[in-house]
């Protein structure tokens, strides 16, 4: 054997090993499962944020409905996504910025107030929104959504009316389709004339799920 | 222009990139360079004209860190004495440890060569495109690389 394939064997061997008390650098773990190098990438994000890098933060949070996938521009909540979205995450890439990272302190306020919302001790949302992902009637028919309390319903034609326009239920039925932030912008509480569900981002189970957290649905 | 999500590279590359950097400048400066690797990428990133090889993209900019704290520590350094003799029968067990320590020895572009192409076992294309040169060239710095860590370490050592 070659001088040279022993020295090639070596140097694989060597480089293979794991740094040497990485896992333990500066004594400390506040997330027992994240690795060395997810300490840094997270440090590093912080440095990122600090210089204005992060356009779009996003964070996991895990709720009685499933996890929700949440993402905020500096200027508020832009999206929220149910389940873990890989698929939203690269729609904000498109849409808004590819600088999309994983910075949950940034939606440290929606989360607590998520947490609230979930255990009964909150009726409305406080934080400040990004309406970018929406346009036109779809943003007029989601404002005056945000005016619909906690607890009650109304029907796709009553946002019809409401917004100027009684004719435009299917429209209305739209928007509520592409709301980007459901649950804080409530169009769950959207049902079909009469008081059938309608239909649901999240799936139905979810919309029951939470009209009856909200005691707008018995049973 | 249609660019994944940021953190898609750091979810492929980052256990790679950390790799790369430990390997090539040491634990402590490996992980400094780390951060400044991704700061600097994420400041780039948006200004991308394509989103081909972002993996060689991502791993220039490290290469060019690797290039930076060449030049810090070759102006840090100070004369030292001849290494004093080590006796013949610790030379037949020197360490893996010592074997990274002369790869980190070697020049920026020879480092980054030898560590891309057999630490992360890259083709000789990617080689090339991480250090911004051909792919003959890529190898002739694999090679010297080689030949360079052979003449520095003891012969018992690599063969």
């Amino acid at each position: 054997m070659s001088t040279t394939d022993d020295l090639v064997t070596r140097l694989r061997r060597a480089g293979a090993l794991p740094p040497p008390g990485g896992a333990t650098m500066n004594g400390s773990a506040p997330d027992p499962g994240a690795t060395h190098v997810d300490r840094l990438v997270a440090a590093a994000v912080a440095r990122a944020d600090a210089d204005d890098l992060v356009d779009v933060a996003w964070a996991a949070e895990d709720t009685p409905i499933g996890t929700l996938t949440l993402a905020a521009t500096r200027d508020g909540l832009v999206r929220i996504g149910f389940g873990h979205d890989d698929d939203m995450l690269t729609e904000l890439a498109t849409r808004v910025s590819p600088r999309v990272v994983h910075l949950p302190a940034r939606l440290d306020d929606l989360r607590r107030q998520l947490d609230e919302y979930f255990a009964g001790r909150r009726t409305h949302f406080e934080v400040p929104l990004d309406r970018r992902l929406s346009r036109g009637y779809r943003l007029v028919v989601l404002e005056e959504l945000g005016r619909v309390p906690y607890g009650e319903t109304v029907s796709y034609k009553d946002l019809a009316v409401r917004t100027g326009h009684p004719t435009a239920s299917r429209a209305v039925g739209t928007a509520m389709a592409t709301n980007p932030i459901p649950i804080v912008v409530p169009c769950h509480r959207v049902l079909r004339t009469g008081g059938s569900l309608g239909g649901y981002g999240g799936g139905l189970d979810t919309k029951v799920w939470l009209l009856r957290h909200e005691g707008a649905l018995l049973g | 222009m249609r660019l994944p999500p940021f953190q898609t590279l750091l979810d492929e590359h980052a256990a790679d990139l950390h790799r790369f950097l430990v390997a090539s400048v040491g634990l402590h400066d490996g992980d400094d360079c780390f951060q400044e690797t991704v700061v600097a990428a994420l400041r780039a990133y948006p200004g991308l004209r394509h989103g081909d090889n972002l993996r060689g993209w991502l791993f220039t900019i490290a290469h060019h860190k690797v290039v930076d704290q060449a030049r810090r520590t070759t102006r840090q350094a100070l004369p030292v004495a001849e290494p004093p003799e080590v006796p013949a029968v610790d030379r037949h067990r020197l360490a893996d440890a010592d074997l990274m320590h002369a790869v980190r020895a070697l020049p920026p572009k020879q480092r980054t060569a030898v560590v891309q192409r057999y630490l992360l076992d890259r083709p000789y294309a990617e080689v090339a495109a991480v250090i911004g040169c051909s792919e003959d060239a890529a190898r002739q710095n694999v090679r010297a690389g080689l030949q360079r860590l052979r003449q520095e370490l003891p012969q018992e050592v690599t063969s």
